[in-house]
C-alpha cells in the first residue's frame, strides 16, 4: 500500500487544477446538463479540441486518428476523471467509449481514419443498435436482418432502447447475416449514417418525462458492404469489446462521492420544523451507512486501478462495479428526495423545486441504468458464473418446461 | 500509487492461513468450545513461531515492526478459522497502548515478554466504547474501583488493561481483580466482568493526551475486528459457493438456480469492497491522520452490517444444514454477530463518525 502520487502524477494533477481555473468557463454546460445540440458553432467540440490538445480527453486515442497519442495509463486516466468531477466541469470524451475502442481493435486502417477521427473530434456522434423488442438480457437472439444485395447490405427490422438516435449521426449496429448459423455466430457488426433511406427514429419517452431513448425501424435501409467492422459472423465477438466498454462505465465511484457530498451538503442547509436534517438522527444514521458504501466502492476502484495499472486482471472487484455503484447512487437520490420530503416530489419546473428537480430525474435515471447496460439480474449471473464459477441455468429442450 | 498488497503482506496472509487450516479445523474448534478453551496452546505455540503476538511490536522491543494492516491480514486469518485464540486485545489493542503512552521502563518491561508470547494482557475499553448498566471504573487514593464490563480476551489473560472515566490508562493483575466470565454466544473467544476494589494499577502516563490514545487503541480494535468479520464472512460465502456448486435438486446442482446464484453474487458484492476499506483503514491509521478516524469508524460499522448479510444468507444457501451443529457453520455466523457488537454497535460507531465530521 502506497497511496502517495510521484512527483510525476502529482505535477500531472497540479497542471490540471491550473487548467480547470482557468479555462473552466469555456467548459460547454455543467455536469448533468445535456451538451449542445450538433451542428453550428458548437462550443463542446471546441472544448472537446482544448482538451485533446492538452492531453486531456481522448488521450489514448493515437494521433493519426485525432487523439493526444499518449501511452495508457489507468492512474492519468484516473486523476483526470477525479480532477473535473472535483471541479464540476463537463469531462471530455474519446469519441465514443464504446465504438472508438471497438474500431481500433478490429477495424481497417480506412475505418479507423473514416469513423475514429471525426467521433474523437465530437463531429460523428454516435448511437448503439444492439437492443431488439424481443432481445434484450437474451441479446444474442437479435433477429433484425441484413442480407446481400449486390454491393449492399438491406437492413429489416428494429431495434429498441437507441439512447440519442434523434441526435446521432451514425449508428453502429448488430444484425443477424447468417440466419443458419449458431445465435452467436451469426451476427455481424454494420456501421451507418442515420441519414439513410428507410430509417425511422420514433422518441421512447421514459418515466423520467423525457425521450432519452428511441425505437428505431428499418425498412431495406441499404448499407454498403464495406461498413462491416470485423467479418460476417463475428459481430457477437466484435460487440463485445463494446459491452464490456459500456458496463465499465457504469457505477462510477467519483460520481458516488460527488453525489455524497452534495446530499451531505442538502442535509445540513435542509430544514423541518426549523430543524436541520442533519439533526434528525434516523436520517443521518442513513446518510452513515451511504458513506460506509461509498467508501468501500472507492477504495474498490482504487485497487480495480491498481490491478489495470500492473496489467493484472482485476476479476471480482470490477465484476461487482456495475451492480452495486448503480445501486449506490439509486439509494442516494432516494435519501435526498427522502431528505425533502414533499419539496422532494417537485418537478417539472414548479414553484420550491430544489435543485431543478435533479434529485427525481436521477432517482428514476438511476433505476433506467440498474436496468439498462445489463440488468442487475445478469450482473448477478455473471458475478455467479464467471467470478464465483457456479454453474450456469441448464439449456432446455425446445418444448419441455 | 499501489492500492493492493505487497509480496510479504501476501505471504504473511497465506502462511498464517496454511498453519491455521492444518491445526484448526473444524474438529479442534468444536472441541475447544465443548471445553471453554479460548487459548488453544499448541496453536498460540504455532503462531508464536510466527511472531504473531510481536506484530505490532516496534523491533527493538523484541516485536516484528509490523503495520496495522498486517494485523487486520493476521485477523483476517484468525476470523476464517474461528480460532480459538486471543489476538485483538492482547496482541494489538494493549501492545500498541504501552508503546504510545507506556514509559521507557514499562516499555521495556513489558513490550518484550508480550513479544514472546509470555505476558497476556487482556483489555477493558468499555466505558468508552459505550458504557451499559452504568458500570464505571474510577481512581482513588488507593487504586482503581469500579467494573469493567465486557472486558475482551480475559481467559487465562495475566493483566488487564482498563481505562477510566477520566481517560488514564491503567494495568491490573489479574490475580488482583475479581473476574466473572461472560457466557456469549461465541465460544471461540472470552469475555468477563472484571471488579476491582482499591486495586493496586501500573499507570501509563508517558503520554500527554492519554485521550488520544485510547480513541488510537480503539480505532485499532475496530479495524482489526472488521478483519476479523471480513475473514469470518468470506469463510461462509466460500462454504456457501461450494455447497451451491455440490448439491443437487431436482436433478440439478442448486447453484444453477438464480435464486440461489443471485444469493451467492450479492454476498460477493457486498463483501468484496469490504476488503479494500479495510485496507484502507489500515493503512490510514498510520499514514494518513485525516481520514484514520472516519474509516475506522465506516470499517467496523460496514462490515458490521455486511457480516450480517452474509452470515445469514450464506447459512440460507446450505437449507436446513446450515441451521445445525453437524455443519458447525453458526461458530463462523456468531463469531460475525459478536464482532458486530464488539467497541461499538454500528449505530453508535456511525454516530461517532457524524461527530467526525461536525455533522452533529
Amino acid at each position: 500500500m502506497d497511496l502517495e502520487y510521484t512527483k510525476e502524477y502529482s505535477d500531472f494533477r497540479d497542471e490540471l487544477r491550473a487548467f480547470l481555473d482557468a479555462k473552466k468557463h469555456l467548459s460547454p454546460g455543467a455536469i448533468g446538463q445535456p451538451p449542445d445540440p450538433k451542428g453550428g458553432p458548437n462550443r463542446a467540440q471546441q472544448w472537446q479540441q482544448l482538451l485533446i490538445e492538452n492531453g486531456y480527453a481522448a488521450r489514448t486515442i493515437p494521433r493519426e486518428y485525432g487523439g493526444y497519442g499518449a501511452e495508457p495509463d489507468p492512474l492519468i486516466s484516473h486523476i483526470i476523471a477525479e480532477e473535473f468531477a472535483k471541479a464540476r466541469v463537463r469531462p471530455g470524451h474519446s469519441g465514443d467509449n464504446r465504438l472508438v475502442p471497438t474500431v481500433l481493435d478490429h477495424g481497417t486502417e480506412e475505418q479507423k481514419h473514416w469513423l475514429v477521427t471525426p467521433s474523437v473530434r465530437g463531429e460523428m456522434n454516435w448511437c448503439q443498435g444492439y437492443s431488439e423488442p424481443g432481445s434484450g438480457s437474451d441479446l444474442a437472439s437479435l433477429s433484425t436482418r441484413a442480407v446481400v444485395d449486390g454491393d449492399d447490405f438491406v437492413i429489416n427490422g428494429q431495434k429498441i432502447w437507441t439512447s440519442g438516435a434523434q441526435h446521432a449521426d451514425m449508428m453502429f449496429c448488430l444484425v443477424r447475416t447468417e440466419p443458419d448459423a449458431p445465435k452467436h455466430q451469426g451476427i455481424s457488426y454494420l456501421v451507418f449514417s442515420m441519414d439513410r433511406p428507410g430509417i425511422e427514429v420514433r422518441p421512447l419517452v421514459t418515466m423520467t418525462g423525457e425521450a432519452t431513448f428511441n425505437e428505431v425501424f428499418f425498412t431495406d435501409v441499404r448499407v454498403p458492404k464495406n461498413q462491416i467492422i470485423g467479418k460476417r459472423g463475428e459481430g457477437w465477438f466484435v460487440a463485445n469489446t463494446t459491452l464490456k466498454y459500456e458496463r465499465e462505465g457504469l457505477g462510477d465511484p467519483n460520481q458516488a462521492e460527488t453525489r455524497f457530498r452534495e446530499i451531505e451538503e442538502l442535509m445540513t442547509k435542509e430544514t423541518v420544523d426549523g430543524t436541520r436534517i442533519m439533526d434528525n438522527a434516523a436520517q443521518r444514521d442513513r446518510l452513515l451507512q451511504l458513506q460506509g458504501r461509498m467508501l468501500a466502492m472507492k477504495y474498490n476502484g482504487m485497487r480495480v486501478l491498481t490491478s489495470r495499472r500492473k496489467g493484472e486482471e482485476p476479476g471480482l472487484p470490477r465484476w461487482i462495479v456495475k451492480l452495486q455503484g448503480c445501486e449506490l447512487n439509486h439509494q442516494m437520490a432516494a435519501m435526498a428526495i427522502d431528505s425533502l420530503g414533499e419539496l422532494g416530489t417537485l418537478y417539472h419546473r414548479s414553484e420550491h423545486i430544489r435543485a431543478g428537480g435533479m434529485w427525481q430525474q436521477r432517482f428514476m435515471m438511476d433505476l433506467g441504468l440498474i436496468i439498462g447496460g445489463g440488468t442487475a439480474q445478469i450482473q448477478k449471473n455473471m458475478i455467479g458464473e464467471r467470478a464465483l464459477g457456479l454453474p450456469k441455468e441448464p439449456k432446455h429442450e425446445a418444448g419441455s418446461t | 500509487m499501489d492500492f493492493s498488497l505487497n509480496e510479504e503482506q501476501q505471504f504473511l496472509q497465506a502462511t498464517v492461513k496454511d498453519l491455521l487450516g492444518s491445526q484448526c479445523n473444524l474438529d479442534t474448534v468444536r472441541q475447544n468450545a465443548q471445553d471453554g478453551v479460548t487459548n488453544n496452546a499448541s496453536l498460540a505455540d504455532v503462531l508464536k513461531t510466527l511472531g504473531v503476538p510481536g506484530t505490532l511490536i516496534d523491533e527493538e522491543y523484541g516485536g516484528v515492526g509490523l503495520k496495522l494492516l498486517d494485523a487486520a491480514l493476521i485477523a483476517e486469518a484468525l476470523g476464517a478459522s474461528v480460532a480459538t485464540v486471543p489476538f485483538v486485545g492482547p496482541n494489538v489493542i494493549a501492545p500498541l497502548a504501552i508503546q504510545m503512552a507506556g514509559s521507557t521502563e514499562q516499555k521495556n518491561e513489558l513490550l518484550p515478554k508480550i513479544a514472546s508470547g509470555d505476558l497476556t494482557i487482556g483489555v477493558a475499553l468499555g466505558e468508552h466504547v459505550g458504557a451499559r448498566d452504568n458500570v464505571t471504573l474510577s481512581e482513588n487514593g488507593d487504586g482503581l474501583s469500579g467494573q469493567a464490563m465486557f472486558a475482551i480476551d480475559t481467559h487465562n489473560a495475566d493483566m488487564f488493561l482498563v481505562t477510566t472515566q477520566n481517560d488514564s490508562l491503567h494495568l491490573v493483575k489479574a490475580d488482583d481483580v475479581n473476574i466473572t466470565a461472560l457466557y456469549t454466544i461465541d465460544k471461540t473467544r472470552s469475555f468477563a466482568k472484571l471488579e476491582l476494589q482499591s486495586t493496586p494499577s501500573i499507570q501509563l502516563e508517558s503520554s500527554e493526551d492519554t485521550h488520544s490514545v485510547i480513541v488510537k487503541i480503539i480505532d485499532a480494535g475496530r479495524i482489526v475486528i472488521a478483519a476479523d468479520t471480513l475473514g469470518a464472512s468470506q469463510h461462509m460465502l466460500d462454504t456457501a459457493i461450494e455447497y451451491a456448486g455440490e448439491r443437487r435438486q431436482f436433478n440439478r446442482i442448486i447453484g444453477s438456480f438464480q435464486a440461489v446464484k443471485h444469493m451467492c453474487a450479492e454476498m460477493a458484492a457486498e463483501l468484496e469492497p469490504c476488503r479494500s476499506l479495510i485496507w484502507y483503514a489500515a493503512h490510514a491509521f498510520h499514514a494518513i491522520p485525516e481520514d484514520a478516524r472516519l474509516t475506522a469508524c465506516h470499517a467496523k460499522a460496514h462490515l458490521a452490517e455486511v457480516g450480517r448479510f452474509v452470515a445469514r444468507k450464506a447459512t440460507e444457501v446450505h437449507g436446513g444444514m446450515g441451521f445445525t451443529d453437524l455443519l458447525g457453520l453458526h461458530y463462523w455466523f456468531k463469531r460475525c454477530e459478536l464482532n458486530r457488537q464488539l467497541l461499538g454497535t454500528p449505530e453508535f460507531v456511525r454516530n461517532q463518525a457524524a461527530q467526525l465530521q461536525d455533522w452533529i
